[in-house]
């Protein structure tokens, strides 16, 4: 019995290992790692709630459960965008901690193989705190996001003390 | 039957069951140790406990409670037969707290999943060495008594020669596990008889039989040295017993034969029904602790996460209920028999939360009693003479609540006795009863319950507080312009004790801060006072409960926000001449002469609106802890129960906010924002 249940759960990781969800932020392409994605869903009424940073835009209700929403462009430092029916909100689960991220569409499920990611070039600061490493798929990149660290606390406090 | 569920099942049992007996026990020693003797009934339930928890804990194998308790058995076993004459009530008390408190710390292990190792030699060899003693003395005072001490040796029994009995019990109903109850009864038989045969044979392994058991009794045969009386007394004390038949056999007969026929026969008769049972057995499991006293009815011990799951059910069913009933497709239709049906499921959706909330209410005499112990002991160390009163124990609180204040309760009572109450002599020479006074009492007051905690103690000083805060920087006004009651507040601040020494209970100062976060925490509110050398009083204000308040629904621009409606004073449509602006910027309003800050909440949490002129709005005054602010919106919603959720945590790490105590679902499944009216007084 318990051995068909560890096979199982062998067969969900593999066939979780190497997927990334990717997603648009203007013209470039980012990747989530699909264990960590819950859902997605359309853009829905955000929640203002004050005196937080920018880029926290708020919270939602979903089916009974409160979550935040960040905008991923905002925690970019990117310009700000006017949401549409493309916009999506990515529900992603990370350590228990449930939360979504406003991006502008959503693209695909794509597999990156492990030979085909390489790291990203060491540069100070910018982009590279979120990026874990990057994709290569055909022709195109895909940037890999380390959500771990999208969320890291320091950066919070940091941030917020900014504002 | 799946192994570990039947022994979590056990364990929980166990643990319940001993956490309850203990708290029975320590009543019972407190009641004797104020009488200053032990009672005749008193010994025997002491005794009756210490059996049943050294029965289960054999049973589950925590022999170190087991062997404790078997020698604490002993111990009021000797008390019961032989009634010695002098015994030091007060050592006797120590002795058996002290066991408690072994058996509590171990519980409390198993509960964590500890294992539990404490040691228990040390207490056991206490308790012998006492039971010698008093077996010497009364040895030495009633030497012509000839009555035999019995002992679990049973080298030291008389000679008899073997007696056959032959019982069978039945179990009350719906006593549950009555397997299990079976084996602890051949288990406490091990060092009473010499040979014990049983019916149902395989009672542990085999759940059918219980059904056997329940149908026709739990049978057993057995030899022993033991008269009828005793034996007939050691079956009376079999937890649920609802009828025992005791027979005496032929001595010379062999019952193993006899017991072989009724083997054959009972197994034939019950295999049938014996499967259909199983299964019902779970739908009337009433009673957990009908033993206990009568005052605790029907009890049944249900785990919390579990209610707090229901009651997040709830909170969703009456959100979706507006939902439904509130949907905006309905505007403007004509539905008799759609309301109709509405307004009965709404009823029904509120008795159920109503009920939901009254099964989550414990009564307070659970916190309140474990205070005696507490007095008890500290008034041993200090030396001095406290009498607790207990006022209102009944009154329901929610169980989060509960547990949130034992804790402060604690501290809170320590301190009267450690600090405010004073030492007999220093008494006497005020001229009050040299017993200090300690008073709890709880009542209902609204949609708040008020627990008081008031001694009658030397009272707070209050030079020497206002020099302390002086001392350490806590003070930046002028002595005369501080009122008592600020001044007493004062000693709520952390690092803040006026006690100058230390001592093992209190005086570090840490008290009293604790007690404040902890009311905090579950929005709550305490208050000081007290008159020097009549005592002091403090005051706790508590919710009944934390998951659903009643609130106001307010609008600023497009975001809605719930404010609890035990804090609006009023409201009121200002007008522009009473607004005075200071040269900071702050606004003031005059209202029937006095003087209140205002604040616009769109200004405070940045939100666009179209109202801003003060004719346009409304003005809500609210009121906490005596303080008073008036902020403005743009209008009033309405009013309505809502359940309270908490923001996500990924928000709590964002220090600044603070003003928002949670948050709530509206019934068109948007999100309100609930403000924190202590956050806004700030």
């Amino acid at each position: 019995m318990t051995d068909i249940n560890d096979n199982n759960l062998e067969m969900e990781e593999d066939t979780q290992k190497d997927r990334y969800l990717t997603f648009s932020l203007g013209k470039e392409y980012y990747g989530i790692e699909i264990r960590y994605v819950t859902e997605i869903i359309g853009i829905q009424t955000i929640t203002e709630i004050p005196e937080l940073p920018l880029y926290v835009k708020g919270i939602i209700n979903l089916r009974g459960k409160i979550i935040p929403v960040i905008d991923v462009r905002l925690r970019f430092k990117k310009e700000p965008k006017e949401y549409n029916d493309r916009t999506c909100v990515i529900v992603i689960d990370i350590n228990n901690l449930s939360i979504g991220l406003i991006v502008d569409s959503v693209a695909e499920v794509l597999t990156i193989l492990q030979q085909d990611i390489v790291e990203p070039p060491q540069l100070n600061g910018g982009l590279n705190r979120y990026i874990s490493s990057i994709g290569k798929v055909g022709n195109d990149v895909k940037l890999l996001l380390d959500c771990e660290r999208l969320l890291s606390e320091e950066e919070l406090v940091n941030i917020s003390e900014v504002l | 039957m799946l192994e570990h569920s039947t022994n979590d099942a056990l364990l929980d049992m166990f643990l319940f069951e001993t956490a309850q007996l203990l708290e029975q026990l320590e009543q019972s020693i407190l009641s004797s140790e104020k009488e200053g003797n032990f009672s005749k009934e008193a010994i025997n339930e002491i005794f009756r406990i210490m059996h049943t928890i050294k029965g289960s804990a054999s049973m589950m194998i925590f022999n170190n409670i087991a062997s404790l308790a078997h020698s604490m058995e002993d111990l009021f076993f000797f008390l019961r037969e032989e009634k010695p004459l002098q015994v030091n009530c007060p050592a006797l008390c120590d002795i058996v707290f002290q066991g408690i408190d072994f058996i509590k710390v171990e519980t409390e292990k198993i509960k964590n999943k500890d294992t539990a190792d404490g040691n228990s030699e040390l207490l056991i060899e206490k308790i012998q060495k006492y039971l010698t003693l008093i077996k010497c003395n009364n040895i030495s005072c009633a030497a012509d008594r000839t009555t035999v001490i019995e002992q679990a040796d049973p080298k030291l029994w008389p000679d008899f020669s073997m007696n056959s009995f032959k019982a069978v019990i039945h179990f009350e109903e719906g006593c549950e596990m009555e397997n299990i109850r079976a084996f602890t009864i051949v288990h406490k038989l091990d060092g009473v008889v010499q040979e014990c045969i049983y019916i149902p044979e395989d009672i542990i392994d085999n759940d059918g039989s219980i059904e056997i058991i329940k149908k026709d009794g739990f049978q057993i045969y057995m030899k022993t040295r033991k008269t009828y009386q005793q034996i007939n007394e050691f079956f009376l004390q079999t937890l649920f017993l609802k009828h025992l038949d005791l027979m005496e056999l032929d001595k010379a007969s062999d019952f193993h034969s006899i017991i072989e026929k009724k083997k054959e026969e009972a197994a034939n008769q019950v295999l049938s029904p014996l499967r259909s049972e199983v299964h019902n057995r779970d739908k009337d499991r009433p009673e957990s602790s009908q033993h206990m006293t009568s005052s605790i009815q029907s009890i049944i011990s249900v785990s919390v996460p579990k209610l707090d799951k229901l009651m997040d059910l709830v909170g969703e069913m009456v959100i979706a209920e507006a939902m439904v009933i509130q949907n905006p497709d309905l505007n403007g239709m004509e539905l008799t028999n759609f309301r109709k049906a509405a307004g009965q499921l709404n009823k029904i959706t509120s008795e159920i939360q109503d009920m939901v909330m009254s099964i989550r209410m414990v009564p307070l005499s659970i916190s309140f009693n474990k205070m005696h112990r507490i007095v008890r002991d500290m008034c041993k160390k200090l030396d001095k003479e406290v009498q607790l009163k207990i006022i209102g124990e009944e009154t329901e609180v929610d169980k989060n609540i509960i547990e949130h204040i034992s804790d402060p309760l604690m501290h809170l009572v320590r301190n009267a006795i450690d600090h405010g109450i004073e030492t007999g002599e220093e008494r006497q020479r005020k001229g009050k009863s040299k017993t200090g006074t300690i008073t709890l009492e709880a009542k209902n007051a609204g949609s708040d319950v008020v627990i008081i905690v008031k001694d009658d103690g030397k009272g707070l000083n209050r030079e020497k507080i206002l020099k302390k805060a002086r001392d350490n920087g806590l003070l930046n006004k002028k002595d005369d312009e501080i009122t008592d009651k600020e001044a007493f507040q004062l000693i709520l601040l952390p690092g803040f004790s006026t006690k100058e020494s230390v001592t093992e209970f209190s005086g570090r100062g840490v008290g009293m801060d604790v007690v404040l976060s902890n009311m905090e925490m579950i929005g709550g509110s305490l208050s000081v006072d007290s008159v020097l050398d009549q005592g002091t009083t403090i005051t706790l204000k508590l919710p009944l409960t934390l998951a659903i308040i009643d609130g106001m629904n307010i609008k600023v621009g497009n975001s809605c926000y719930t404010i609890p409606t035990i804090s609006i004073k009023e409201f009121f449509r200002p007008k522009d001449e009473n607004i005075i602006t200071d040269p900071d910027g702050n606004e003031m309003i005059m209202v029937r002469g006095h003087c209140y800050h205002m604040k616009r909440l769109y200004e405070l949490y940045r939100v666009d609106t179209n109202t801003t002129r003060l004719s346009e709005g409304i003005i809500i005054m609210l009121e906490q802890d005596e303080k008073t602010v008036c902020i403005f919106v743009d209008e009033l919603l309405g009013q309505q129960q809502v359940v309270v959720k908490a923001l996500p945590e990924y928000l709590q790490r964002f220090k600044k906010v603070r003003s928002l105590a949670g948050c709530t679902l509206l019934g068109d499944g948007s999100i309100s924002l609930i403000l924190d009216v202590d956050g806004l007084l700030h």
